[in-house]
């Protein structure tokens, strides 16, 4: 490999530097630079994420080839890059054995696809349960989880079938009386195979499947399905349709963050709190649903633009329902913050360590309130990010408090994008029409409310999908949620869960 | 002088009587902290629809369950009751008078708890051990509190039967002395800890992992289940009679009343007993749940002001002599 010799390949390499080495092509229209990789590289860059030169964002398999796609947050102008890998014989180097982020995303390419990294220390499955009916388990039933030893300790199985109205995973406690020496979790059960359904499928029927991956972040998956189709197509789209896009992604995030509020207090016993919080959000749904025919607006962006306009009315309805918002939910959060019962129990509690939150490059809430003030709305300034200025609220405790807190200085920031949206709206087309179908590939990130979702699509030549692969945010806070409880008490794992709300769906695939 | 059938009857009717209310007790305090919500809510009548349905259902049982996971809802329903009965609620002239001892109480409340916490344990489910273990740190709290309580209106009353405290209490002028206030706040703490209540525990949660009484009642179902609400139920009106008895009795038909006085004493009861419930309703809208561990400073501090109470009346006795 040119301009790296051994020894730096040894010692890891930094992302700046293998992007430098690669021969100035035209700029790939997703931003992403595509590096082929030779091994030394590969293990080279893993050992870079693991320094903390830049971020894993995301590692999949796609015909006979290893993707991996990494970033720097703290400076996302020194680019971003695909780096490929080919997997020969189904081996190839394992970037979970350097960089512990990695290994879940290897295990789970491990079940989807045979493909075997060499030197990662689980052997254990991970989406696989043994209970696929198409094909005997790869790596066999069976599951031990982690030894724990010491005295006293007592195990706690949780789940996958929970008392509550939530998605199933399992969570496995080992305590020493009330407190939590380790939790691990075992997750894989919301698993719908995403990725094969999407093998082949025509762009509207992926990107129907992509909006479905997690319905909560539903706006979030489609905007980055129909980025990453554009990319890969060289798809204009019209001006109307980025900043409709934007009014949609905000709104998703309004809803969502005001439901979080809502629930965290729940799960400490206000429920006054918690029903304030809910007709909140059933005014900003029921808008919604006025606006734009659905109330999750669920295939309301497609590739080319998007589905549905808006029209005066609906604008008028939306700015009616910001002010309304504003006014409810700052009555919402003087009751959190003057309520010293509830601040008991926030405060102080889950805390996610900052050098957790760097390592595993968690966005959202859970990274911003530990310090790292990455969102990809900003770091990456997709359309129609690009056109506004705002503020990427973060905090340092990375307790409850400061995830909540997090949130609801967001919410009074994504007021002000849809005002700025509503504002430059123009008359004009909402939705261009499809340039000459062609292979490609593409990859786009955008900042769902929960954090930043990855999304890579490869295009056949016949123009069907040929590959999807989706990188939930919560692929990097689930790990984090194992260590925060620890030394808490089990009975503050509900609240501590809630305040990081992280995907099943999104997660499992 | 009342006959002895006549405080039959009355012993028979309070018997009944707390069963009848217990359920609606609840329900009210669940409907207006439905309301206080802006929820509609179940109906006040809800309570007694479930315990109907929960009896009609057949009863899943664990397949390693004892004889004594079978027994103990009814022993524990069986206890809760006698004790409720015994608390006087509308008439003090009642049959077992005798009995109604506040240590006899106690006794009959720690009895039915401990039959829970080990019929909780009995299937070996880790969520029955985690309930039995945080019942039994909060019931050692609870306890020395509520016995302090109840000794230092019997200091006063010079009796630890119910109704001749009551009796003792409602011939005396209205006043308000510093050492009932102290252990009116006990008790009423004591209360709230042992019903399962917000902020020790939320009767209402479906967070397996922060229950406590839940938690013991997981593996029940069906008539097992329907004993044990219905016990629950009776508890808190057994607790709610208790602070009526305790500190504003007025209106209870005296020893030897006439019917027109156990009349008033009955709409003063019920009454009193609505508006308890409706306060409980209130306080759990208004308060988060408190951690597990901050329990013990809580009940601590009811233990604080029971022993504050008893010592301050202890002392304004010496004086007065």
């Amino acid at each position: 490999m040119k301009g790296f010799n051994a020894k730096t390949l040894e010692h890891g390499v930094a992302l700046v530097s293998a992007i430098e080495a690669v021969s100035e092509e035209d700029a790939p229209a997703d931003g992403f630079v595509r590096i082929r990789a030779s091994d030394a590289l590969w293990t080279g860059l893993a050992k870079g994420c693991a320094a903390g030169w830049h971020d894993l964002g995301a590692l999949w398999y796609d015909d006979g080839t290893m993707h991996m796609a990494l970033w720097q947050a703290d400076d996302a102008a020194a680019g971003k890059a695909i780096v490929s890998l080919e997997a020969r014989h189904g081996v190839y180097p394992s970037v979970g054995a350097h960089h512990a982020p990695a290994m879940r995303l290897e295990r789970a390419m491990r079940d989807l696809y045979g493909i075997n990294p060499l030197g990662l220390p689980d052997s254990r499955s991970w989406l696989d349960h043994g209970a696929w009916p198409s094909r005997p388990s790869i790596t066999g039933k069976g599951y031990q989880f982690l030894r724990v030893d010491g005295s006293g300790l007592h195990q706690i199985p949780v789940g996958p079938v929970h008392a509550g109205i939530i998605e199933p995973g399992h969570f496995r406690f080992t305590c020493n009386g009330e407190i939590v020496a380790r939790l691990e979790e075992r997750l894989g059960y919301q698993h719908k195979g995403v990725e094969a359904l999407c093998a082949g499928a025509p762009i509207a029927k992926a990107g129907k499947i992509a909006a479905r991956i997690s319905g909560d972040s539903t706006v979030a998956y489609s905007f980055a399905f129909a980025r990453a189709v554009e990319a890969a197509l060289d798809w204009e789209i019209p001006e109307r349709a980025i900043l409709l896009r934007g009014i949609m992604a905000e709104l998703e995030r309004l809803s969502h963050h005001v439901n979080d509020v809502g629930a965290v207090c729940n799960d400490a016993s206000v429920v006054a709190i918690l029903a304030q919080c809910a007709l909140i959000r059933e005014d900003i749904l029921a808008t919604v649903a006025g606006c734009f025919g659905h109330r999750m607006m669920m295939d309301r962006i497609v590739p080319g633009g998007t589905a549905c306009d808006l029209d005066d009315e609906g604008a008028q309805a939306i700015r009616a329902l910001l002010g309304r918002l504003e006014a409810a939910f700052a009555r919402v959060v003087n009751a959190y913050d003057q309520s010293p019962s509830l601040q008991d129990r926030v405060q102080k509690t889950g805390i996610s360590r900052p050098e957790y939150v760097r390592q595993f490059a968690a966005g959202g809430f859970i990274g911003r309130a530990s310090g790292r003030a990455f969102d990809a709305r900003q770091a990456f300034a997709y359309a129609p990010y690009n056109l506004v200025t705002f503020e990427v609220p973060s905090r340092t405790a990375g307790d409850v408090d400061a995830r909540l807190w997090v949130r609801i200085e967001e919410t009074a920031q994504s007021v002000a994008m849809i005002r700025r949206f509503l504002d430059m709206l123009e008359p004009g087309p909402i939705a261009a029409p499809p340039p000459p179908l062609h292979g490609g590939h593409g990859a786009a990130v955008t900042e769902a409310f929960r954090g930043d979702v990855f999304l890579s699509v490869r295009i056949g030549e016949e123009g069907n999908v040929a590959h999807l692969h989706a990188r939930d945010a919560s692929w990097f806070q689930w790990p984090l949620l194992e260590a925060a409880i620890k030394d808490n008490i089990v009975a503050d794992f509900p609240l501590c869960n809630k305040s990081f709300n992280c995907s099943y769906s999104g997660h499992d695939l | 002088m009342a006959s002895p059938i006549q405080s039959f009857m009355a012993q028979g009717a309070q018997m009944f009587l707390v069963l009848l209310v217990a359920p609606a007790v609840a329900g009210i305090t669940r409907k207006v902290k439905a309301r206080l919500t802006r929820r509609q809510g179940p109906p006040v009548v809800q309570c007694y629809r479930d315990l109907l349905k929960l009896i009609r259902k057949d009863s899943v049982l664990a397949g390693n369950a004892s004889w004594f996971f079978r027994t103990a809802p009814y022993l524990i329903f069986a206890f809760t009751w006698v004790a409720a009965a015994l608390v006087p609620t509308f008439a003090s002239g009642l049959m077992f008078n005798w009995a109604a001892d506040v240590v006899a109480l106690i006794a009959l409340i720690g009895a039915a708890r401990a039959l829970l916490a080990l019929a909780a344990m009995d299937v070996g489910t880790s969520f029955g051990g985690i309930g039995s273990s945080r019942e039994m740190m909060i019931a050692s709290l609870a306890e020395p509190a509520s016995m302090l309580v109840m000794l230092t209106v019997a200091l006063a009353a010079g009796t630890t039967r119910l109704p001749e405290v009551a009796q003792f209490l409602i011939s005396q002028p209205l006043e308000i002395r510093v050492s009932f206030a102290l252990a009116f706040v006990a008790l009423v703490m004591v209360a709230i800890a042992e019903n399962a209540r917000i902020p020790v525990d939320n009767p209402a949660t479906h967070l397996e992992l922060t229950m406590v009484h839940e938690a013991m009642v997981l593996e029940y179902s069906g008539r097992h289940l329907a004993m044990i609400e219905a016990a629950s139920y009776l508890k808190l009106v057994l607790y709610f009679s208790l602070v009526i008895c305790l500190f504003v009795p007025f209106g209870m038909a005296p020893l030897h009343g006439e019917p027109i006085a156990w009349a008033i004493g009955l709409a003063a009861y019920l009454t009193k007993l609505t508006l308890a419930a409706m306060a409980l309703g209130v306080w759990e809208v208004s308060i988060a749940k408190m951690r597990v561990f901050r329990v013990s400073e809580f009940l601590g501090s009811a233990f604080i002001f029971s022993f504050l109470a008893i010592l301050l009346a202890f002392l304004s006795r010496e004086v007065l002599r």
